[in-house]
C-alpha cells in the first residue's frame, strides 16, 4: 500500500502525488517516441491514427465528461478543422500558421453555435447538434471552390521549416508530429482541469444552481466548454485529413460523432486517459475481430466471414456489455484494479459496490 | 445598519403566491432566522434573494446594491454565499475540490493563463488552498478532504456545503436548514459554528430553520412567515409567544384570519 506524504499544497497542485506514476507517464511517453524504430510501418500508421482518434475523443470528452453536455455533430468540427487546414495550406500558407487558424475555426464556430445552443440540455441539445452537422455537411458540398464539393479535397504534405511530414514518405516524421501535438495538448487539458476554469465545468456539470450561486456564469461556462472541446476536435480533423491524404465531405458522417462518443463513454467519462483507453479500443477493435475471425476459421474450419454485418453484432454486442456492466468506462476499471492489487490481499467482495445516493428532488430549495 | 433590505417582496407562480408580501431587514453582524411551516415560502425568499427566481413585485437590496434584476451569478461576487436545503454539492469531486470551487468569486486569471498554468496560476491555487485549509479546520473536515461527495454520510455534506459557502469569504450568508436531518450533538456544534462564523469571521447570517431550540440559542432576531405572508418579527421569545405564530403551527381556525 502507498501512502503519500503531503509536505506542500504543491503536492496536490501538481499532476502526480506519487514519484512512479510520474515516471511510468515519462516511460510511456518515451516508448511512444521510439515506436518508429520498433514497429512496422503498417502498425505505425495504426498507432497514428489511435492518436488522431485520442486528440478528437479528448475534445468530446471536454464537452460531455466534464462539462456533461451531449453533442452528436462533432464531425461537423472534424470537418471544420481538416477543410480550414487543407484550403488554407493549398493557398499557400505553412502549416504551423493553418493548423492552428484550423483548429482556432473550428473552436470559434462551435462558441457562437454554442451561445444558442448551451441554453438547451439533454435530447435537445443533441439534436440542437445534430442539426448543426447537417447544415456544416451541406455547406461543404455547397461551397465548392474551397472544399471542392461532392468530389473532395487532397490535403497537402506538412512541411515545417523545410523538412517533409509526409503520410506516405516520411510516415515516423508524420507520426512524431502527431504525438507531439498530442501531448501538447494533453497537457494543456490537464492544467485546464487542475484550476478555476475546469472547476468551473465540473460544477457546471454537476448542479447547475450551486454554479449559479458560487458566481460562475453557467452560460459563459458551456460556452467556453464547447469552444474549447470543438477546438481541440479540429484539430484532430486536421491531422485526420493528412492521415487520409484525399477526402470529402463523406469521411466526416454522423458514424464518425456516434464512434466519438463511444470513445469517451467506454474510455470512462471524466477522465482524459479515458479518451485514450477509448480510441485504442475503438481503432482496434475491427482488428481484434479480424483476428479472432481469422483464428476460428483456421482452428475450427467455422467460416464466420461468411455471414454478412457480423463484425458490427461483435462490436455492438462488446460495446453494449461494456455500458451494462462498467459505466465508468475502462478508466474506472483500472483505477478498482489498480486498488486491487494496491490494498491486496485486503479488497472486499463489495468495496466497488455502486453507492446509493440522496435524491435530489426538482424543487429548488 | 442593514445590509439586506427586503421591501414588499413577492412571487407567484400561476395561482401559488408563495411569498405575498413579504419585507425584512438583517443588520450587519446579526444572526436572522426565518421561521414557519411547510410551504410556508422560506426557500423561496432564499431563491428570490440568490436571483433564482425573478419577483413578482417588490425590491431587494444588498450592501446598498439594488439587486431585483442582477442575474443570478452576479449576486455571489458582492458577497452573498448559500447553502440548500436538499444539499447541492458537486457530487462527482473531492471535498476538497468542492470547496475550491468556493473560490470560483477569487479567482483573476482567464483560461488561457490557466491552459498554460502560467505561475500566476500556481500562486493563486495555492492562495486558494490556504483559504479552504481555514474552513476545513474551522469545520474539522481533515478526515474527508481527498474523499468523493458521492459517499459521504448526510451530515457530512451538509457541514461540506456550509464549508463552500464559508469559502467564497462572504459577508452574507444563507443558510437553508443547517441542522435538518441533523442529529443532537450534529446540530449543537452547527449552533457553535453559527455563533463563530458572526464573532470571529463578522459574518451576517441568515438562516431558514425548523429548529426552534436552535433559533432560540443563536438568533437575534425571528421573523416568522406563512402561505408567504409575514406573521411576527422581533426577537425568538417574543416570536415564540405569538397567538398568530401559534395558531399557524396548530393550525387552528385562527390561521386564515392571520
Ligand atoms: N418553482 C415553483 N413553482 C411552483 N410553485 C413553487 C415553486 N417553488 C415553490 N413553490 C411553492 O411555493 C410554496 C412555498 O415553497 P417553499 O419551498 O418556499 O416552502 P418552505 O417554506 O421552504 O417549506 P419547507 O419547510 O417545506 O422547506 C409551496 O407551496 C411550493 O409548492
Ligand atoms: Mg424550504
Amino acid at each position: 500500500m502507498r501512502i503519500a506524504f503531503k509536505t506542500s499544497y504543491d503536492t496536490d497542485i501538481d499532476f502526480h502525488e506519487h514519484w512512479n506514476n510520474r515516471f511510468w507517464i515519462i516511460a510511456l511517453v518515451v516508448v511512444m517516441a521510439l515506436l518508429p524504430f520498433i514497429v512496422s510501418e503498417y502498425y505505425l500508421a495504426e498507432v497514428a491514427n489511435t492518436l488522431i482518434f485520442s486528440l478528437a475523443g479528448m475534445g468530446l470528452m471536454l464537452l460531455v465528461g466534464h462539462t456533461g453536455q451531449v453533442s452528436l455533430g462533432h464531425a461537423a468540427f472534424l470537418a471544420i478543422g481538416a477543410y480550414t487546414d487543407a484550403a488554407l495550406m493549398n493557398a499557400g500558407w505553412p502549416f504551423l500558421i493553418a493548423f492552428p487558424v484550423a483548429g482556432l475555426a473550428a473552436g470559434l464556430f462551435g462558441a457562437l453555435i454554442a451561445i444558442p445552443a448551451v441554453r438547451l440540455s439533454g435530447i435537445y441539445l443533441a439534436i440542437a447538434t445534430l442539426a448543426v452537422f447537417v447544415i456544416v455537411e451541406e455547406i461543404i458540398i455547397l461551397a465548392e471552390p474551397i472544399t471542392g464539393g461532392v468530389g473532395g479535397l487532397f490535403a497537402p504534405t506538412i512541411e515545417i521549416f523545410g523538412l517533409s511530414f509526409d503520410r506516405y514518405a516520411n510516415l515516423s516524421n508524420f507520426y512524431w508530429l502527431c504525438l507531439v501535438i498530442v501531448v501538447l495538448v494533453t497537457l494543456g487539458y490537464s492544467n485546464l482541469m487542475r484550476s478555476s476554469t475546469g472547476r468551473s465545468f465540473l460544477a457546471v456539470r454537476d448542479s447547475e444552481v450551486s454554479a449559479r450561486a458560487l458566481g460562475i456564469d453557467v452560460t459563459r461556462t458551456r460556452a467556453l466548454a464547447f469552444g474549447l472541446s470543438c477546438a481541440v476536435t479540429g484539430l484532430a480533423g486536421a491531422l485526420m485529413g493528412h492521415f487520409i491524404g484525399f477526402f470529402n465531405y463523406e469521411l466526416f458522417s454522423i458514424f464518425i460523432s456516434i464512434n466519438l462518443l463511444l470513445v469517451v463513454t467506454i474510455g470512462g467519462l471524466g477522465f482524459i486517459q479515458g479518451a485514450f483507453l477509448g480510441a485504442i479500443l475503438i481503432t482496434a477493435m475491427p482488428q481484434i475481430i479480424a483476428i479472432l475471425r481469422d483464428g476460428l476459421n483456421a482452428t475450427a474450419g467455422i467460416d464466420l466471414g461468411s455471414i454478412p454485418g457480423l463484425d458490427t453484432i461483435i462490436f455492438s454486442l462488446i460495446l453494449i456489455t461494456f455500458i451494462i456492466y462498467e459505466p465508468a468506462g475502462l478508466y474506472g476499471r483500472w483505477l478498482k484494479m489498480r486498488v486491487w492489487w494496491e490494498i491486496f490481499p485486503l479488497a472486499r467482495r463489495d468495496m466497488f459496490r455502486r453507492q446509493k445516493s440522496y435524491l435530489k428532488t426538482e424543487r429548488q430549495k | 445598519m442593514s445590509l439586506l433590505k427586503a421591501e414588499d417582496i413577492a412571487v407567484h407562480f400561476g395561482g401559488v403566491k408563495a411569498v405575498d408580501g413579504v419585507s425584512f431587514e438583517v443588520d450587519e453582524g446579526e444572526v436572522f432566522a426565518i421561521i414557519g411551516p411547510n410551504g410556508a415560502g422560506k426557500s423561496t425568499i432564499f431563491n428570490l434573494i440568490s436571483r433564482i427566481y425573478t419577483m413578482t413585485r417588490g425590491k431587494i437590496t444588498f450592501d446598498g446594491t439594488d439587486i431585483t434584476r442582477l442575474p443570478s451569478h452576479k449576486v455571489a461576487p458582492l458577497g452573498i454565499a448559500r447553502t440548500f436545503q436538499n444539499i447541492e454539492l458537486f457530487d462527482h469531486s473531492t471535498v476538497l475540490q468542492n470547496l475550491l470551487m468556493g473560490r470560483h468569486t477569487h479567482r483573476s486569471t482567464n483560461f488561457v493563463e490557466d491552459i498554460l498554468f502560467l505561475p500566476k496560476v500556481r500562486r493563486e491555487e495555492r492562495e486558494h488552498r490556504k483559504r479552504v485549509e481555514e474552513v476545513i479546520e474551522f469545520l474539522e473536515l481533515e478526515a474527508y478532504r481527498g474523499k468523493m461527495i458521492a459517499g459521504l454520510p448526510y451530515g457530512v455534506r451538509k457541514v461540506v456545503e456550509i464549508g463552500r459557502a464559508l469559502a467564497m469569504g462572504p459577508k452574507l450568508i444563507l443558510l437553508d436548514e443547517p441542522a435538518s436531518g441533523l442529529s443532537v450533538e450534529e446540530s449543537q456544534e452547527v449552533a457553535f459554528w453559527i455563533e463563530d462564523m458572526r464573532r470571529d469571521m463578522g459574518l451576517t447570517v441568515l438562516m431558514v430553520e425548523h429548529d426552534m431550540k436552535l433559533v432560540s440559542a443563536v438568533a437575534d432576531r425571528v421573523l416568522a412567515v406563512n402561505n408567504g405572508r409575514p406573521l411576527a418579527l422581533g426577537t425568538p421569545a417574543e416570536v415564540q409567544s405569538d397567538p398568530h405564530v401559534q395558531a399557524a403551527y396548530l393550525g387552528t381556525p385562527e390561521e386564515d384570519a392571520a
